[in-house]
């Protein structure tokens, strides 16, 4: 059984928290006594039913404060797959919470109001799908009782989203015409909607192809971050690189170059634990051991001979600002790129883009939600690939050293 | 890779981070499945190595007779360091008061103990054996959770957490609770113990012991729970799905003595796990509180 892990976009007001509480309702991933506190809350419909958008209500400190805190994940299993949700409600705080949810997921269902259609949110969610490199988009319009499962209201939908994510770098979108509130289209095919002929949502979910045609051409690589070393008596000699295989794949025997340093070695043996592999696949966390000694810590990382990533003290990002006081260019920040880390300074603003309208302008202000383009010059050499190819080793994260925060994302694109 | 693959390896490369990250870390270990499943992959992330940190055990002294035998056990055989931390300690230092009455607990009083542990040690990282599934306030705590001098959890100021990079950096005095299986649920859980064929305490399996019935639920009849004359013995067949202090962990009835049948049980049962823990049924946002206050 496989895992897809998916976002959920949208506010309130289209009806996410029902969606995704219908979904875990009608899978029967909602438990007697969450049932019974749900019960004791007392929250009902207009017309009875219990309202399932409590299922995804936040802790008492959100309800106090009227705030949101980004992200929720929501688990549920059916048959055919398990699934991991992230769920990043809230409004002003939006960009951030999604840019973090959608780091991690395969999916992204966007979810559109039957009655407004596309509008400027639909847009805001759908660059942020492609500027994180979710390769599958899954278009939910939802409150299809409210337009009387009109066909032309949700082709004309259809119609305009192609419109809008025309210039965008999406892989594969799907529609899916729903009504969350009544349960149509979401675990079986609705009797309301005879004209639209695809699956419901729950089996799209269980059905869809995870997108790896990524993952098959993704070069290997491997960040070491740990040496395991037991330095006994029987195991005077033994030196095995613990660290997890973040795109392709290795195999004993093959040819390896450790970066930065730039020596190369072949393969001896990978194990785990106790057994022995002949090959890590791409995702597995493995101990690697080398024919030669050279040497190599935490931070380095091993790629095949004949296939190196870009190593460089200079780099553009794709840059998400995610903390209250914006940038500030005379700091140096420091930069984590899996278990490296190093201190980085801003070397040229490119643009910053207007998340609503998508252009692009000059500007020196970087606040929170602010996403633009940056070039930066880090202090050690990094061994990084373009995002879109290979989000695990062309993701990084910006920490401000005076309060250890992480106050951005970046989308490593390309060196100069 | 199977599910059960990528939740191992993930879990992994987070035990490692915590490793290469931290000075002094450690693993709180409660005798419970969920930490055994963390020891299980300590192993798996650091052998032939020895662990980069102690176990931490935090005994409120009201433990499972059972889970202490299967904890001393567990040690022997890693030949790994562990640390122990009385409640009873806090309490005779005067640090905490005893609850009374028939409903007193330990449970309370033992983040206290917890956090001396933790200052006294100087531990700047605690792993943890949470998961996001078991309750709605640790469904929004990151995998790298910091915590404050104090040792509280703030919801509303933590790190955004990306791909897997974690942001484990710190000033002195705080420190970092750490979930490497987060995204693991209860059946998940159980799935892998029997794959890898990982050995519990057997309170977790069927067996035949002297209940009494508090607030609804079946507790074992243990001296901690101050037993008395209106208070009905039963000598019924139970298990444990959770296994924390006996004042505050109830047993269903059940026959399942097999892993299989435990599975098969869980996934028939249509009550969440938590739903056994009388800590968490004081009011709807009782975790968060607690957490709040420093709790695992």
């Amino acid at each position: 059984m496989d895992l897809l892990k998916f976002i959920t976009a949208g506010s309130v007001d289209d009806g996410k928290s029902t969606l995704i509480g219908r979904l875990l309702y009608d899978t029967d991933s909602v438990l007697d006594d969450q049932l019974e506190a749900i019960q004791r809350a007392n929250r009902k419909n207009n017309d009875g039913t219990i309202d399932l958008a409590i299922l995804t209500d936040g802790l008492k400190a959100e309800r106090e404060q009227g705030i949101t805190i980004d992200v929720a994940y929501k688990y549920f299993q059916t048959e055919k797959r398990k699934f991991i949700i992230a769920d990043a409600p809230g409004h002003i705080q939006y960009t951030r919470n999604m840019v973090t949810g959608a780091s991690n997921a395969d999916l992204a269902i966007i979810l559109i109001d039957a009655r407004k259609g596309v509008i400027e949110q639909t847009r805001r969610h759908s660059f942020l799908v492609s500027l994180l490199a979710i390769p599958n988009v899954l278009v939910c319009v939802n409150k299809m009782d409210m337009v009387d499962y009109d066909k032309a209201v949700f082709d004309k939908i259809k119609t305009d989203y192609e419109l809008l994510t025309g210039n965008l770098n999406i892989g594969q979108i799907d529609y899916i015409p729903v009504s969350a509130l009544k349960g149509d289209n979401i675990v079986v095919q609705s009797p309301n909607i005879p004209w639209y002929d695809g699956q419901s949502l729950l089996g799209f979910l269980e059905t869809v192809t995870i997108n790896h045609h990524l993952t098959d051409k993704q070069q290997a690589r491997f960040p070491v971050q740990w040496v395991i070393r037991p330095q006994t008596a029987e195991l005077h000699d033994y030196r095995g690189y613990a660290g997890r295989v973040i795109g392709g794949s290795f195999k004993v025997g093959d040819r390896v170059v450790a970066l930065p340093s730039g020596f190369s070695s072949s393969i001896k043996k990978i194990e785990l634990s106790s057994e022995e592999l002949s090959v890590a696949e791409n995702g597995a966390s493995v101990t690697i051991h080398l024919a030669e000694d050279i040497d190599i810590s935490r931070g380095d990382m091993l790629v095949k001979e004949d296939e190196q990533p870009e190593v460089s003290q200079l780099f553009e990002a794709d840059i998400c600002w995610m903390d209250t006081k914006p940038l500030d260019f005379s700091h140096m920040y420091l930069l984590q790129h899996h278990g490296k880390t190093t201190k980085v300074k801003v070397q040229d603003v490119i643009y910053r883009i207007n998340v609503d309208t998508l252009e692009k302008a000059s500007s020196d202000h970087f606040g929170l939600n602010d996403i633009g383009q940056i070039q930066f010059k880090s202090a050690d050499s990094l061994a990084f690939d373009n995002y879109a190819s290979n989000k695990a080793n062309g993701g990084a994260i910006l920490i401000d050293s005076r309060n250890n925060l992480t106050v951005a994302a970046l989308m490593i694109t390309k060196s100069e | 890779m199977d599910y059960l693959d990528q939740l191992e390896a993930e879990a992994i490369y987070i035990l490692r981070e915590v490793a290469g990250q931290f000075e002094k870390p450690a693993l709180l270990f409660s005798g419970g499945k969920d930490s055994i499943t963390l020891v299980h992959l300590a192993e798996k992330a650091f052998r032939p190595g020895k662990f980069p940190f102690p176990l931490v055990h935090i005994d409120t002294g009201h433990n499972f007779p059972e889970t202490i035998a299967f904890r001393d056990e567990l040690i022997a055989k890693l030949g790994e360091e562990l640390i122990v931390g009385y409640v009873q300690d806090s309490i005779d230092a005067g640090k905490v008061i005893e609850q009374k009455g028939k409903n007193a607990s330990r449970n309370a009083l033992q983040t206290v103990t917890l956090l001396d542990t933790i200052a006294a040690h100087g531990f700047d990282a605690c792993i943890g054996g949470a998961r996001r599934d078991e309750e709605k306030a640790r469904a929004k705590e990151r995998i790298f959770s910091v915590r404050d001098e104090f040792g509280q959890w703030d919801p509303k100021r933590q790190r955004p957490e990306l791909w897997s990079v974690y942001n484990g950096r710190i000033h002195k005095g705080e420190n970092v609770r750490v979930f490497p299986i987060s995204n693991w649920t209860e059946l998940d859980v159980w799935n892998y113990i029997r794959r890898e064929n990982i050995k519990l305490p057997s309170i977790y399996f069927s067996h035949e012991r002297d209940v009494i019935t508090r607030n609804g639920q079946l507790m074992a009849a243990a001296v901690h729970l101050n037993i008395d004359h209106e208070d009905v013995v039963e000598y019924r067949k139970v298990r444990f799905r959770t296994v924390g202090d006996m004042t505050c962990t109830a047993a269903v009835l059940s026959d399942a003595y097999h892993i299989d049948d435990i599975i098969d049980e869980i996934r028939l049962s249509k009550i969440s796990e938590r739903g056994a823990r009388m800590d968490d049924k004081v009011s709807e946002a009782a975790m968060e509180d607690r957490k709040k206050g420093g709790y695992f």
